[in-house]
């Protein structure tokens, strides 16, 4: 701003306003702005993704547990455009003092600070839904929550305090239920339900593939029950939390990260808190920084800060462990694609994981071809899956895409027009699990455009496609085999008729000899007219 | 001619019985004979024409590439030989494609859906026998009359080519059976246009210039070609050709000489190598003033006269270089009829007897 000495006074007067006028904007009353920012901007998309929220919350909160997940998903009608959605989970339920501020508090959760993969990151989504539900309905949410059968079920109904971003009871109390142990969480919103390629049926459809030890039971408006069934009683091989990777992180995370550190030491804090950080990794570290190891890390500056931060993109430290990740796996992910998908041929490919910016990942495909549920000439279908958990909007703008775009499929045996999707009776399913996945915003609808990202995805596709190609060919070589001998079969009676006109031979003789040829292997018929393949009149 | 038709039928029978044999062997049955595309045409420098050369095809019925063809080429043969030649009749090539035509039981497979595939199959049959379609018995429309002092007989009936009025004899699609009982002629004129040929009748040229008139709507037909070369090796009667001054004239008057590629397996029976063409050169469009009768070039036209001037028997021929040359530089042609509007009678009492008394043609 331009200084002026001429009005001092007006100045200070103005900046003295300002700061009246400037405050603390709560994360509530942020996102009651900012809506579309975390998937609620339709009311198409605002009941799908409530529905994901909750759904993804139950998936991880069994997974926590070591059960089996048994879900039930229920949206019924509340009048015009609005519906109550409930979401009912076996998982280890939330002890009675949490429960507001798990439900009603946003970016209040458990997850944001580990380097685990689980499907929610930010401890947004179903707080995000609830806040949400009360701007357009004005209810409070309704959560049911049991530990243990020892203990009593809790129900609240919650509001959030937007100003605050607190959570605000409105009532309290101690019910009967039937489980054991559980949370069921009911949000009335306003929405719109449909069906079709972005519809919660979709939604939950590709769940259950991702997800096949799943069991999920879904009751739709129209009070149609779906009935996703578990396919394995593998439960998925649990994620490893790990430590940050020097390589992962931001200088603003650092900075973070040494102000709540409990290690006493620059060096015992490098080796601590990250990953792959050895004492002579440390040393190197600090060395290049040019700081003493015993500094107090509490009391660094943000320059000293910002030295570890470009020393540490100057050593050479080894790539995170990657035994974090929790693949689906083949088998399994055959196993989901099967149960949900009905084609001719599948196949499936688990990449062991890669690294990018520190953070590892790994890709898995599968691919689902032929049959009469795809229409032949139309593009082929896409799903996505982050960390196990569906991706439905903004396909277009999502590294995946990208990725199917950018391999030649004509290699694969389908067929594919510069600059788009391949067209065929298709559907490829791609999943990338990292401890962090990279999206493009927080509505968490599409990878952004890793390099190291999209290579994988494409090593793993042609992987995948190789196994296409192979069925591809095999399949149209046998097809094309039996129309050859059928057509045979229909022109044996002609030629014979005509033969025996022309040379005065018996036409039964004929057609007999001809048959049995025609028995004994066409493959020996063609070889024999191969070297002299030219037909004598074929005009240019 | 009974001995004619029975080597017919038995080279048609022949190529039955060896198909038959290699069903018998269980060989995969085929027919091998000179390939017809455009690959093993060749021009014989020896005999100036246009020739197949040795490449040999085969088409086999266990290969799905060929095998319709296969089916075809045994079906058409059949019925020539059962219906055509047994009998003794004719019959048309669009009559012998609705004999082939139906749908092979259980399937919607037409063994013929059009009249060229019939057409196709009889032209390969030709080169698989080594006979002509006039000996397979299968004739094309007619499309050319003949007048002038020659007498011939014609399935027994003996006509009079001076005394048949403004029509004149209708030629047949088969001529090899035509027998010339008398010729009082010092040459013949072939011409492109009915319209001319009418014109000179009408003026009595061939009598007053005693000459044999011929013409065919367009592009001559297998049957005049072959009576003009009869008349010539036979009656070594000079021929001279009268087309229109474009391309596509002087094409008619290539293939009389030169032959075709559709029919380089007959050219042996169709071309005429001493054969003259009269007109209209380019030179007569300066000589006869027809200059403002020019119609302008379409591209097609344009691309036609590269083609032709680069055809192997003109490359070399420094006269119809010039002759290339010049009608390039007017991009335009003249029909034969221009002549008429130097007067109705002109072209029959000026501009024919001048050349053909100049010896102004060109070879």
């Amino acid at each position: 701003m331009a200084k002026s000495k001429d009005q001092p006074k007006l100045e200070l007067i103005k900046a003295e306003e300002l700061a009246q006028q400037q405050r603390e904007i709560s994360v509530a009353a942020f996102f009651e702005k900012n809506r579309h920012l975390l998937g609620f901007d339709s009311p198409v998309k605002a009941l799908a993704t409530a529905v994901k929220e909750m759904v993804d919350n139950s998936l991880d909160a069994a997974e926590e547990m070591k059960v089996l997940p048994n879900i039930i998903v229920q949206i019924k009608e509340a009048g015009e455009n609005r519906y109550i959605v409930s979401v009912e989970d076996n998982g280890p339920g939330i002890v009675k003092e949490q429960i507001p501020r798990v439900f009603a508090k946003l970016l209040y959760g458990s997850k944001f600070y580990r380097w685990q993969m689980q499907r929610g990151q930010q401890g947004l989504g179903v707080s995000a839904s609830i806040l949400y539900g009360q701007l357009t309905t004005g209810k409070p949410a309704r959560i049911t929550s049991r530990i243990s059968p020892k203990k009593p079920t809790h129900y609240y109904e919650l509001h959030i305090d937007i100003a605050k971003n607190e959570p605000e009871i409105v009532v309290d109390k101690e019910i009967e239920w039937i489980k054991d142990h559980g949370t069921k969480v009911e949000i009335e919103l306003e929405g719109k339900y449909q069906k079709g390629r972005l519809s919660v049926d979709e939604y939950l459809k590709q769940t259950a593939i991702a997800n096949p030890h799943l069991n999920l039971v879904y009751i739709n408006p129209l009070k149609e029950k779906v009935e996703f069934k578990r396919v394995t009683n593998e439960l998925p091989k649990e994620p490893k939390e790990i430590k940050p990777h020097p390589y992962g992180i931001e200088l603003g995370i650092l900075i973070r990260m040494m102000r709540n550190t409990e290690s006493r030491n620059l060096r015992s804090f490098l080796t601590n808190g990250f990953s792959r950080v050895s004492n002579a990794v440390a040393d190197e570290i600090i060395n290049k920084a040019g700081l003493k190891p015993d500094l107090k890390p509490k009391e660094i500056s943000t320059q000293d800060a910002d030295k570890i931060f470009k020393a540490i993109q100057q050593t050479k430290i080894m790539s995170p462990p990657t035994d974090c990740l929790s693949q689906i796996g083949e088998e399994l992910l055959l196993k989901g694609l099967k149960k949900e998908i009905n084609a001719e041929f599948y196949a499936a490919v688990s990449r062991s994981p890669e690294v990018y910016r520190g953070i590892p990942f790994s890709i898995e495909v599968a691919v689902a071809y032929g049959g009469n549920n795809f229409p032949p000439d139309e593009l082929i279908k896409i799903i996505r899956f982050a960390n196990k958990v569906p991706l439905i909007y903004q396909q277009s703008a999502c590294a995946i895409t990208r990725s199917v775009i950018n391999t030649d499929w004509k290699n694969y045996g389908l067929q594919q027009s510069k600059g788009a999707l391949p067209t065929g009776p298709t559907l490829i399913a791609v999943h990338i699990a990292s401890v962090w996945v990279p999206f493009t915003s927080e509505s968490k609808e599409a990878i952004a455009h890793y390099d190291e990202i999209i290579k994988e995805i494409k090593l793993a596709l042609q992987e995948c496609g190789r196994k296409l190609l192979g069925y591809i060919r095999k399949n149209v070589r046998a097809k094309e085999a039996k129309e050859r001998v059928s057509l045979f079969e229909k022109y044996i009676p002609e030629l014979a008729n005509s033969l025996s006109k022309l040379s005065g031979k018996k036409k039964e003789l004929i057609v007999t000899l001809l048959n049995k040829m025609l028995k004994k292997g066409l493959p020996e018929l063609m070889a024999q007219a191969n070297g002299e393949n030219q037909d004598g009149k074929t005009k240019e | 001619m009974v001995k004619q038709k029975s080597k017919s039928s038995q080279k048609l029978e022949e190529l039955g019985s060896k198909i038959v044999s290699d069903i018998e062997k269980s060989k995969n049955p085929v027919i091998k004979f000179p390939l017809r595309n455009l690959s093993n045409i060749v021009f014989d420098k020896k005999t100036k024409t246009l020739k197949l050369g040795d490449k040999i095809g085969s088409r086999s019925f266990f290969n799905v590439a060929h095998s319709k063809k296969f089916l075809q080429t045994v079906e058409v043969a059949s019925i020539l030989k059962k219906e055509l030649l047994e009998s003794g009749k004719h019959e048309h090539l669009r009559g012998v494609f609705y004999m082939t035509k139906r749908t092979i039981p259980g399937t919607n497979v037409n063994i013929v859906d059009e009249q060229i595939e019939s057409d196709d199959i009889i032209e390969d049959l030709e080169v698989i026998t080594g006979l002509s379609r006039e000996q397979l018995h299968v004739s094309a429309n007619k499309m050319g009359s003949m007048v002038g002092n020659i007498v011939l007989k014609d399935s027994g009936d003996t006509i009079d080519c001076s005394r048949l009025g403004r029509g004149g004899y209708s030629i047949p699609s088969i001529t090899d059976e035509l027998e010339f009982k008398k010729i009082n002629a010092k040459y013949i004129l072939y011409m492109e246009k009915a319209a001319i040929f009418e014109r000179l009748n009408e003026d009595k040229f061939w009598q007053k210039n005693n000459c044999i008139l011929v013409t065919s709507q367009g592009q001559t037909t297998r049957g005049i070609r072959r009576l003009l070369q009869r008349l010539s090796e036979e009656k070594d009667l000079p021929i001279y050709v009268l087309v229109d001054n474009d391309p596509w004239g002087w094409y008619i008057y290539s293939v009389i000489r030169y032959g075709s590629i559709a029919l380089a397996h007959a050219s042996e029976r169709l071309t005429i190598p001493g054969v003259k063409f009269l007109g209209v050169s380019c030179d007569d469009i300066i000589k006869y003033d027809l200059k403002k009768h020019l119609i302008k070039f379409n591209e097609q036209d344009i691309k036609r006269l590269k083609q032709i001037s680069e055809y192997e028997w003109f490359r070399d021929n420094k006269e119809w270089q010039r002759q290339f040359e010049m009608m390039k530089k007017n991009n335009a042609k003249v029909e034969i009829q221009a002549l008429s509007a130097r007067g109705i009678s002109f072209i029959s009492e000026k501009y024919l007897p001048e050349k053909i008394k100049n010896k102004d043609f060109l070879e």
